[in-house]
């Protein structure tokens, strides 16, 4: 197995850097014998399914150019050659009748997992996600179900300008009946993914595409490393699930929590390095349902939180989080919780590095709460 | 470049008649019963076009069955379906009064279009599984679904199947073969497709039928699912019920002026029938040869069900502000019970005694059906128990659902 470095020249390059350099990611077999081998996220996504696929004949995935090609990521690469045609499959370019084909499929029996090209492109499925998939137990009062996955690349600092960088997580967050989930390494990708096709209820799954090939703390002007340095990226081969529900402390700490997800638990574990100050990094993982024991936990003992993610500021997934905690511990609070965010502009291209909230605005946050938030 | 010799301008289409006109369909054309060819089940969608522009018929006006359309049904069959629709009726006009008298929120009446969702649920199995919109109350009557469980939905009251969350006749009922109805138009539409290639995908001998109406077929999920069914040759009937009104707006503002509903179908590659649908026989074929079709894996049909919504939309509507009041007295088309009925009498197999003794039969069935579900209460007489509220929003409850719940007091 090789691992795929790339360069900031390809990052500068276009918006799927590793759309060429990944032909030679191997499709894992379905293991006998788990062993552990290192995998960047795309394997590590693209070994969930496979894993998946070989034990569940009612798991089948599809999506556009998520067939033959494999997808334009790759994730679902060799899963058409080695399952068949009609297991991994490529769909027409029409985000509403993905989700919604799925939605009858899942209604049938079926455990679709479903490619959205680009998170940017999800609207068009809206209905069919809001509607329908996150309301069909309920409002059947059980009779049908929906246990699809709607798996999408999501997330900015690709230079993918305005549809190709969005972080709509609280479009989703906010709908009763439907679960959130974004890994930020390959073992919870993997395991994350396992358990979201397990999962009985409709799964919004959002990849960090600028995690794909390795993690990326924010300091842009660095090489990028590879993910085989990382112990995160020490991935089984055969099955195993990561629970939906449980946040996964980075780093532990004792001045500052620190709530991020998805690229973000990189940019903080470096934003925190930087200013030198000993905070808890906290990877939700799930944002629905969220591990409110462990974030509870950790503000409690440190009295201080910053929130850290990509989406614009204003009604992203942050404010839920800093009402929760202002609920849960405000007589521990030492200072106002803190969001650094995306602007609450558009996601531009040419001001890549000033919209995409890096490790020196995470820093500068983390010193500010330190001194009391002034 | 040319210039206008006159100003554009915008067309907006109105429909032929408002209240206080006359009404006219004399721009209506109607093929005679008997005229139009019956193409072989495997006939390829573009040897069959003109079928999207014309009207399957099978009765005539004489009540009698004819041309090559006629499924020659057996008399108890006919019997069965006059019944089902004779009950739907009942049902209807007892659920009406009951809005009307305050039992319920609200309620929606099928009246003229009986035929279509009785038919179609006694040809159709419990097992394949049907998308129905909010008005094909007559599938559930039609396969013996308990009116009395019907009413409880209606009523959200302690025994309502799906525990009072739902609107009125918002029904849900997996093992009749009844896809939970949504509120959000079409979209059941592209799941029926998606339904369908699940079926497929298992080498299943299933298959599933949406409906749609003539307004909602202008939703981008119509589109979509007539795209998934060409493209993955799903085992589905997809039906557009072209009842000339979405609420207040006539078919024209959904693009019926123009062409055809079922010639829709012919841009994605798909067979398209456009069938008489107060013509019981007819819908009756044209279902049974989409069926065929579907379930030895030929793939989708469209079905335009070409027939008029003679009631109001809903409860909360009133056509006289938008339409000439005694329309529906004049379509041309009539009524799918009297057109059934005189079909049986002309054969000798009914007659005006029994159909008396029908009507009044379903009158009294509706009404014991009413006393017990009445008897467990109306709407804000009896409910479930608001702890439900918090049920079923997922698989397992979560500790948000927990802690409301408790905020809640129960």
């Amino acid at each position: 197995m090789t691992e795929q470095a790339f360069t900031d020249a390809d990052i500068q390059d276009g918006i799927e850097p590793d759309m060429a350099d990944q032909s030679d990611a191997p499709a894992s077999d379905a293991p006998e014998a788990s062993t552990v081998a290192p995998m960047n996220m795309i394997q590590a996504l693209n070994s969930a399914l496979d894993v998946k696929m070989a034990e569940d004949p009612n798991v089948l995935s599809f999506g556009e150019d998520a067939g033959y090609f494999g997808g334009v990521f790759r994730v679902t690469d060799h899963l058409q050659k080695k399952h068949g045609l009609t297991r991994s499959f490529d769909a027409p370019i029409s985000e509403c009748g993905i989700v919604a084909a799925s939605i009858g499929m899942g209604s049938y029996g079926l455990r679709p997992v479903v490619e959205i090209q680009f998170a940017d492109y999800i609207y068009p499925a809206y209905d069919q996600i809001v509607s329908e998939a996150a309301k069909l137990r309920y409002r059947s009062a059980g009779q049908f179900t929906a246990p699809i996955v709607v798996r999408s690349p999501y997330g900015g600092g690709i230079f993918g300008g305005q549809t190709h960088s969005q972080s709509p997580e609280s479009l989703f967050t906010h709908i009763a009946g439907l679960k959130v989930v974004i890994p930020s390494n390959p073992y919870d990708a993997k395991g994350l993914l396992t358990a979201a096709i397990e999962d009985d209820d409709p799964v919004i799954f959002f990849e960090p595409k600028r995690l794909y090939n390795g993690p990326f703390d924010g300091w842009h002007q660095n090489p990028v490393s590879p993910w085989k340095a990382q112990a995160l990226a020490q991935v089984p081969t055969g099955k195993y699930i990561e629970p939906i529900g449980k946040a996964r402390i980075m780093r532990e700490g004792n001045d500052v929590t620190i709530l991020a997800y998805g690229s973000m638990v990189w940019v903080s574990l470096a934003g925190a390095e930087h200013a030198g100050v000993d905070a808890e990094v906290i990877d939700l993982r799930s944002l629905v349902p969220l591990d409110i024991e462990t974030i509870e936990a950790s503000v409690k003992k440190t009295g201080r939180c910053v929130i850290v993610h990509e989406a614009p500021k204003t009604s992203g997934y942050g404010a839920e989080l800093s009402a929760l905690v202002q609920e849960r511990c405000f007589y521990e609070l030492e200072a106002p919780i803190t969001r650094v965010c995306g602007w609450d502009t558009p996601y531009p291209h040419a001001f890549e590095w000033e919209y995409f909230p890096g490790p020196q605005r995470v820093a500068d946050a983390l010193k500010s709460v330190m001194s009391g938030g002034r | 470049m040319t210039r206008n010799s006159r100003p554009l301008s915008l067309r907006v289409p109105e429909p032929s008649g408002r209240p206080g006109d006359a009404p006219d369909f004399s721009h209506i054309k109607i093929d005679a019963a008997g005229a139009v060819d019956r193409p072989p089940v495997d006939a390829r969608p573009v040897a069959m076009l003109d079928l999207a522009f014309r009207l399957v018929r099978v009765l005539d006006d004489e009540g009698r069955a004819v041309g090559p359309w006629d499924p020659k049904l057996d008399p108890e069959t006919m019997r069965r379906g006059l019944k089902a629709m004779i009950l739907t009726r009942a049902f209807d006009d007892r659920m009406h009064r009951a809005h009307r008298q305050g039992k319920t929120s609200f309620y929606m009446k099928c009246t003229g279009e009986e035929a279509i969702a009785v038919a179609q649920g006694m040809i159709l199995s419990r097992e394949d599984m049907g998308f129905p919109t909010y008005r094909q109350q007559g599938l559930l009557i039609a396969r013996g679904y308990p009116l009395a469980a019907m009413m409880n939905q209606i009523y959200s009251n302690a025994e309502d199947p799906i525990k009072g969350r739902q609107l009125p006749i918002m029904y849900s009922a997996k093992d009749y073969g009844f896809f939970t109805i949504s509120g959000n138009l079409g979209t059941q539409v592209p799941q029926a497709v998606g339904w369908a290639m699940a079926s497929a995908y298992k080498g299943d001998d299933k298959i599933a039928i949406s409906w749609i109406g003539d307004g909602a077929t202008a939703e981008g999920d119509f589109h979509n699912a007539l795209t998934f069914a060409a493209v993955y040759r799903a085992p589905v009937i997809l039906n557009v019920v072209n009842n000339q009104w979405a609420i207040s707006s006539f078919m024209g503002i959904a693009g019926g002026l123009e062409t055809t509903f079922a010639s829709k179908a012919i841009g994605y590659g798909l067979p398209a029938l456009r069938v008489d649908g107060n013509d019981f026989l007819a819908v009756w074929a044209a279902t049974q040869w989409a069926e065929e079709r579907a379930r030895t894996n030929q793939g989708a049909t469209v079905i335009e069900l070409f027939t008029y919504r003679g009631a109001p939309h809903s409860t909360s509507d009133d056509p006289s502000r938008y339409r000439p009041g005694d329309e529906h007295e004049k379509w041309p088309l009539g009524d799918p019970i009297v057109r059934l009925k005189q079909h049986l009498i002309a054969l000798g197999e009914w007659s005006e005694e029994q159909q008396a003794e029908a009507e009044k039969d379903a009158v009294e069935q509706v009404r014991a059906a009413g006393k017990e579900a009445e008897a467990i209460g109306t709407l804000g007489q009896s409910r479930p128990s608001v702890k439900t509220m918090f049920e079923e929003v997922y698989a397992t409850e979560d500790w948000r659902l927990v802690e409301q719940r408790r905020e809640v007091g129960v």
